[in-house]
């Protein structure tokens, strides 16, 4: 559904990652691994359409979406950035409900349908006590499930996410990517960018490794990545165990000392 | 809908409204009460025997009402301004007077009664530098790598500095005997020699102002966010950014042009609208509207009716609006 083919992207005329290909399908939680300055940012910022691709294309299905409208574009990629807009006081509702916006007419607002849509995304992550809370003051967790929800009641397919876990603290990270979880088993696509090789072991379907303005696909990370891709892309010593829980074997990423 | 516990909010206020619109005809040297009031605006529309002197009619239509309406209009659109530039800038400390919006259409309106203009052609002028004032600060506001909130208050204060010093030429090179004390008294801020015909240039720009930003409320909202998040929500941000520009900036030179400078109001009635009903604009524009309107007719009542001598709206406002300024300056950080 998604291909990505040859893309560069950079600001101005300075390249930062270059000849990126991946295809991505629904269901899929694609992760984007590399150290700071590695150019993960800009590389979903040229996905989601807020950077123009120096070369390359990125295709849904058939189409190039570099002629897409924003309104195009909203119906299927949802985008949440690492800052958050904190100016004015929405309530966490408010802001679900602006995800409907590329569905209502130029000078419409939303409709009860499109309040019983944002509640129902509130809902499937069990935050309608967040409902009249207002946004700005909410915890960074409590925030990222509201995009969450947003990008549900925005029905996009695929939901592009900028560290998502960052600055989250133990629970909610599990809590944030339970529900992301969820949304790909739903059939939505994923694409978030992470600090932690571990999500891309446990949940990923593919792992996109930026370094020196490249990209390495590794598909099925759970079996495919190792450890000497890690050291190379991080330049640290790491070990890659296997733990036995059950009947299931979860893959941890060990730092050497 | 969820917003219906605010909607109260809207008919409490519109009462308040129409409260004050009629007790300010009762204001001003002349008295005039209730019954003859009720009687002089229903015999405009049903036949009423009259029974009142003709200094009645005069007052009420000629002086009273323009007043009235056009208290209303400006503190209206001064007030719209102010809340939709603040969700466009996401920024709560501006307003058309600290964008320097309003000493370009000042400054316009100036140049026009200099070159002896007529009325369309003031408002014309007007709106040119107004557009050409809020441009200016938008674009060397981006350029300023500093806290974006307090650069682009003060890009505003140097735009309008620049603005005023050159409506200062003008007044230094304006006939002393006619065009110098006409520009001079509007300049204060004032309703004081508002006319019918005053009225009727106004209200269809400050209409035309008003319309489309009701009617895209809702998009408001979206376009008060971060740039990325209302672009990837599916916004046009850049096409919206201009509609609203150009009607806050058509309200604010259409205001401007019969009231001279009127200060603070942009930014004392949204704030003010803001805490009562919250920041969606579905329901802060109509409070917006309707306490702006309220704030001016009754700051108006008391410029008029305070003292024998009236005294110029704009120092008025500017005494209930500076120190509310620096109180938004000194809590803003904190929250």
């Amino acid at each position: 559904m998604l291909y990505v083919k040859d893309l560069s992207c950079g600001y101005k005329d300075k390249p930062i990652v270059e000849k990126v290909s991946f295809n991505g399908k629904p269901g899929d939680i694609i992760c984007l691994l590399g150290p700071n300055g590695s150019g993960k940012s800009t590389l979903i910022k040229t996905l989601v359409g807020l950077l123009e691709p120096m070369e390359g294309s990125v295709y849904i299905g058939d189409e190039n979406i570099k002629t897409w409208t924003w309104n195009r574009r909203a119906k299927t990629i949802s985008y949440i950035p690492q800052t958050f807009s904190s100016t004015f006081q929405y309530t966490g509702l408010d802001i679900v409900l602006m995800g409907r916006t590329s569905y209502l007419g130029f000078g419409s607002s939303p409709t009860e349908e499109d309040e019983r849509i944002a509640l129902e995304a509130m809902e499937m992550l069990k935050i309608l006590n967040l409902k009249d809370k207002i946004y700005s003051k909410m915890s960074g967790g409590e925030r990222q499930l509201v995009k969450i929800a947003q990008a549900i009641a925005q029905q996009s397919k695929i939901i592009i996410m900028d560290e998502p876990t960052n600055n989250l603290d133990f629970g909610n990270q599990i809590t944030t990517l339970n529900y992301l979880n969820k949304c790909a088993d739903r059939g939505m696509m994923v694409i978030m960018a992470t600090h932690f090789p571990e999500q891309a072991l446990s949940f990923g379907t593919k792992a996109l490794l930026v370094k020196n303005g490249g990209v390495e696909v590794v598909e099925e990370p759970e079996k495919n990545l190792k450890d000497a891709d890690l050291k190379k892309l991080y330049d640290v010593d790491v070990e890659i165990v296997e733990l036995r829980r059950k009947d299931k074997i979860v893959k941890m990423c060990l730092p050497v000392y | 809908m969820i917003k219906t516990k605010k909607k109260h909010y809207v008919y409490i206020f519109t009462i308040i409204l129409i409260l004050v619109f009629f007790i300010s005809f009762g204001i001003g040297r002349y008295p005039v009460n209730v019954v003859q009031l009720l009687k002089v605006l229903l015999s405009k529309f049903f036949p009423i025997d009259k029974d009142w002197p003709d200094t009645i009619n005069t007052i009420v239509f000629q002086v009273r009402l323009p007043r009235i309406i056009g208290a209303m209009l400006v503190g209206t659109s001064l007030s719209l301004s102010g809340a939709v530039y603040q969700g466009m800038f996401k920024n709560p400390l501006v307003s058309p007077d600290i964008l320097g919006v309003s000493s370009g259409a000042a400054f316009g309106a100036a140049l026009a009664i200099y070159l002896s203009f007529n009325t369309v052609g003031i408002q014309i002028t007007s709106f040119i530098f107004g557009l050409i004032a809020v441009g200016l600060v938008y674009l060397i506001s981006t350029k300023i790598k500093e806290d974006p909130i307090i650069s682009l208050v003060i890009t505003g204060v140097l735009v309008g500095s620049i603005f005023t010093a050159l409506t200062s030429l003008i007044k230094y090179l304006a006939d002393t005997d006619d065009k110098l004390p006409t520009i001079t008294f509007w300049l204060m801020g004032s309703l004081a020699s508002i006319s019918p015909r005053d009225i009727k240039a106004i209200v269809l720009p400050i209409l035309l102002g008003i319309i489309p930003l009701f009617i895209l409320r809702w998009r408001l909202n979206v376009l008060s966010l971060e740039e990325g998040e209302a672009k990837t929500l599916g916004l046009n941000t850049a096409r919206l950014r201009i509609i609203v520009i150009m009607c806050s900036t058509l309200m604010t030179a259409a205001s401007v042009s019969v009231s001279g400078m009127i200060g603070w109001i942009g930014l004392v009635i949204p704030h003010l609208s803001r805490m009562i009903v919250g920041p969606d604009y579905r329901i802060l524009l109509p409070t917006t509207l309707l306490l702006g309107s309220t704030y001016l007719l009754l700051i108006d009542n008391i410029a008029r009716g305070l003292t024998t001598v009236e005294i110029p709206l704009g120092i008025l406002t500017s005494l209930v609006g500076a120190p509310f300024f620096i109180i938004l300056l000194l809590t803003n950080k904190r929250s």
